[in-house]
C-alpha cells in the first residue's frame, strides 16, 4: 500500500522538466491546479489535457509510474463519483428503485473525476521531477519574502529536508524493532483491528524515545558544525533562474491566460 | 605551541528534582590539566563514564567548564563571540554515523559545515571536492548516504569536518558502532589526515588497537586523566591498566604473559611483526 503512493518520491531521468528551476515547478503547480477549478467547458479541458500531457511527455517519466498514483486515491475518486452521480438533482435520465442518474449528475461526476485525477497527477509530476531538496530550497526561496513578517522560512524547510533524511532511518528502525518483538512472541497479523492498533502501541513508544534520542544527537552534530540559522549562511547550490526557466514561465502564464479566455467567453 | 588547553578544568552534572533544586551532583570531568601540541596525534582512553566524551565536548564548546578553563587556538571557550570560531577551527566527530549527517547526498552534507561559515559558493565546491578526495570517498559524491557502510559514512562525516578547515579533529569514538573493516577504513583515513595534512587528532576510543599509532595516549577514569605516555610506555604498565578495566593489545598481552613465564622479551611489544622479530631474535639466542 505504502509503496503505491507515488506522490513524493523521485524518478531520476535527465529531461527539460527535471531541469527546470523547482520554483517554476512550484509555481507551475499551483497555476495548473488553479486552471482545473477555473475550468467548466469541454474545451477548457481539452486544453487541460493537451497541457498535462504535453508536461508528461517532456518530462520523460512513463506513464504508467504516475497512473500508479491514482491507486491510493481510488477510494475517495469512487465515492466523489458515485455522490454525485446519484444525488444531484435535475433532469432524470436513469431511474431504479430509489436512485435516480440525472443529466447534471453524470456532467458533476465526471467533472469531478477528472479535477480529481489531473489534481493528482499535477502534483505527482512535481514530485516526481524534483529531489526532495531541491523541492524544500525552492519552497525557501520562494518563501522567503514571508521573512519580513517574521515567518521562520530558513528553519521550516531545514526541518523539511531533515525529516526527509530521517524517513528510510526510521523506517528501518520501525522494521528492527517489530522484528525484535517478534522474536519475543509479539502477533502483530491476527485480531481485528483494535486489537491490531493495540499491537502497534509497543512499537511507537521505543520509535518515538529512539527519534528522540536522534533529534538530540543531530541538533549536537549540527551545532558541532557550526549551525545557527539562516543568519549569515551561504549557499552550496544556490537557485538561479535560467533562460529555460524565463520560456518555461511564459509556457506557463500563456496557458492560464488561454483557460481564463476559454471560461469568459465560452463558459 | 600548544593547540589545546585545559587547566584545572571540572564539569559537573547537576540532577534536579522536580521542583528544579539540585539533587545530586556528578562531576564527570574532576580537575584536568593536560595540553596539545599542533600536529600531534592523540589518543584518550577510557571505560565508559571514565569522563572521556565529556572532556572531548569542551573541545568544542558544546560544553562550557563549571571550574577552570579550556583553551582552544588560543581562545578561552567561556567567551561567547569566540564560539564560532572554536567550533570551525575544532571540528567534531560523533559515534552514531547516522545522526551526524545532515544531507540528503553526500556532497551536500560536506558542504554543510562550509555553507554554515558563510564561505562562498565556487569556494564550497573547491573545499567539498578536496574534503572528499582527502577521505577517498569522491566516487560516492552523488550517493545518498543511506545506501553506505557505516565505515562509509563516518569517512563522509569526517570529510564534513574536514570542509571546515579546522585545526584540529576531536573524534568521539568514532568506530564505536562499526564493524572491524569500517574500524579500520576510519583509523587509516584519520592517520593519513595526521600525517599529510598535519591536522591535530584527538581520537576518543577504548579500542586498544587504535592508540598504538597515537604519539601520545592519556588514560582517563572517574574524571581524571591517570595515565599519560606514549603508547609504549602506557602498555608497558599493564598491571596498572588492568586495574582502570582496560586491557592491552592481544600481542602486547601476549609478550607480558610469555615475559612473566620467564621468556626473556625485552621491552614492550605493539604489533605482531615485532613479536615475531623478538621471538626469532630468541631463537638465534639459543
Amino acid at each position: 500500500m505504502i509503496r503505491d503512493i507515488t506522490i513524493g518520491q523521485y524518478y531520476p531521468a535527465v529531461s527539460p522538466i527535471h531541469k527546470l528551476d523547482p520554483r517554476v515547478k512550484l509555481a507551475g503547480t499551483l497555476i495548473f491546479l488553479i486552471s482545473l477549478f477555473l475550468t467548466e467547458s469541454v474545451v477548457g479541458y481539452v486544453l487541460a489535457t493537451i497541457f498535462l500531457a504535453g508536461v508528461i511527455k517532456l518530462s520523460k517519466v512513463p506513464l504508467k509510474f504516475i497512473l500508479r498514483g491514482l491507486k491510493a486515491i481510488f477510494v475517495i475518486l469512487a465515492f466523489s463519483v458515485a455522490f454525485n452521480l446519484f444525488l444531484t438533482s435535475g433532469e432524470v435520465l436513469v431511474q431504479f428503485w430509489i436512485f435516480k442518474i440525472t443529466k447534471e449528475g453524470v456532467r458533476t461526476a465526471l467533472m469531478m473525476a477528472i479535477r480529481l485525477v489531473y489534481l493528482i497527477i499535477g502534483s505527482s509530476i512535481m514530485t516526481l521531477t524534483t529531489t526532495p531538496n531541491d523541492l524544500t530550497d525552492g519552497l525557501e526561496k520562494a518563501l522567503s519574502p514571508l521573512k519580513k513578517i517574521k515567518v521562520p522560512v530558513h528553519e521550516i524547510a531545514m526541518m523539511m529536508s531533515i525529516a526527509l533524511r530521517f524517513i528510510p532511518i526510521l523506517m528501518e528502525e520501525t522494521d528492527k524493532i517489530m522484528k525484535a518483538q517478534m522474536a519475543r512472541g509479539a502477533d502483530f497479523e491476527s485480531g481485528n483491528i483494535i486489537k491490531r492498533a493495540k499491537s502497534l502501541v509497543p512499537i511507537l513508544v521505543p520509535l518515538f524515545i529512539s527519534a528522540f534520542r536522534r533529534a538530540d544527537d543531530l541538533a549536537m552534530a549540527m551545532e558541532a558544525r557550526c549551525y545557527h540559522g539562516g543568519d549569515g549562511r551561504t549557499k552550496m547550490k544556490p537557485l538561479k533562474y535560467k533562460k529555460h526557466d524565463f520560456a518555461a514561465y511564459i509556457v506557463l502564464f500563456a496557458y492560464l491566460g488561454a483557460i481564463i479566455c476559454i471560461r469568459i467567453f465560452i463558459g | 605551541m600548544s593547540i589545546i588547553k585545559a587547566e584545572d578544568l571540572i564539569f559537573e552534572y547537576k540532577k534536579l528534582d522536580d521542583a528544579g533544586e539540585v539533587e545530586s551532583v556528578h562531576r564527570a570531568v574532576d580537575n584536568v590539566n593536560l595540553e596539545v601540541n599542533k600536529g600531534e596525534f592523540i589518543a584518550i582512553l577510557g571505560h565508559n563514564g571514565s569522563g572521556k566524551s565529556t572532556l572531548a565536548k569542551h573541545i568544542n564548546a558544546i560544553l562550557l567548564p563549571s571550574e577552570g578553563s579550556m583553551w582552544v587556538c588560543g581562545k578561552d571557550t567561556k567567551e561567547e563571540d569566540d564560539t564560532w570560531f572554536i567550533r570551525q577551527n575544532a571540528g567534531m566527530v560523533f559515534q552514531n554515523p547516522d545522526n551526524q549527517i545532515i544531507g540528503t547526498v553526500v556532497e551536500e552534507d560536506v558542504g554543510f559545515g562550509p555553507e554554515n561559515i558563510g564561505v562562498p559558493t565556487e569556494d564550497i565546491w573547491t573545499r567539498v571536492e578536496n574534503a572528499l578526495k582527502s577521505v577517498g570517498m569522491i566516487k560516492y559524491r552523488h550517493h545518498s548516504p543511506n545506501k553506505l557502510s557505516g565505515g562509509q559514512k563516518q569517512r563522509v562525516a569526517i570529510a564534513g569536518v574536514v570542509a571546515m578547515k579546522p585545526q584540529c579533529i576531536i573524534l568521539d569514538e568514532p568506530t564505536a558502532m562499526l564493524d572491524p573493516n569500517g574500524r579500520q577504513e576510519v583509523i587509516k583515513t584519520v592517520l593519513e589526515l595526521n600525517k599529510k595534512e598535519g591536522v591535530t587528532v584527538i581520537l576518543i576510543t577504548h579500542y586498544m588497537e587504535e592508540v598504538i599509532s597515537a604519539d601520545r595516549v592519556f588514560v582517563m577514569e572517574s574524571g581524571q586523566v591517570v595515565m599519560t605516555g606514549t603508547p609504549r610506555e602506557i602498555f608497558a604498565r599493564v598491571d596498572e591498566l588492568k586495574s582502570y578495566r582496560m586491557d592491552v593489545p592481544q600481542v602486547t598481552m601476549l609478550a607480558h604473559e610469555l615475559k612473566e613465564a620467564g621468556v626473556p622479551i625485552s621491552g614492550t611489544i605493539l604489533s605482531v611483526e615485532e613479536l615475531v622479530e623478538e621471538i626469532c631474535q630468541l631463537k638465534s639466542k639459543v
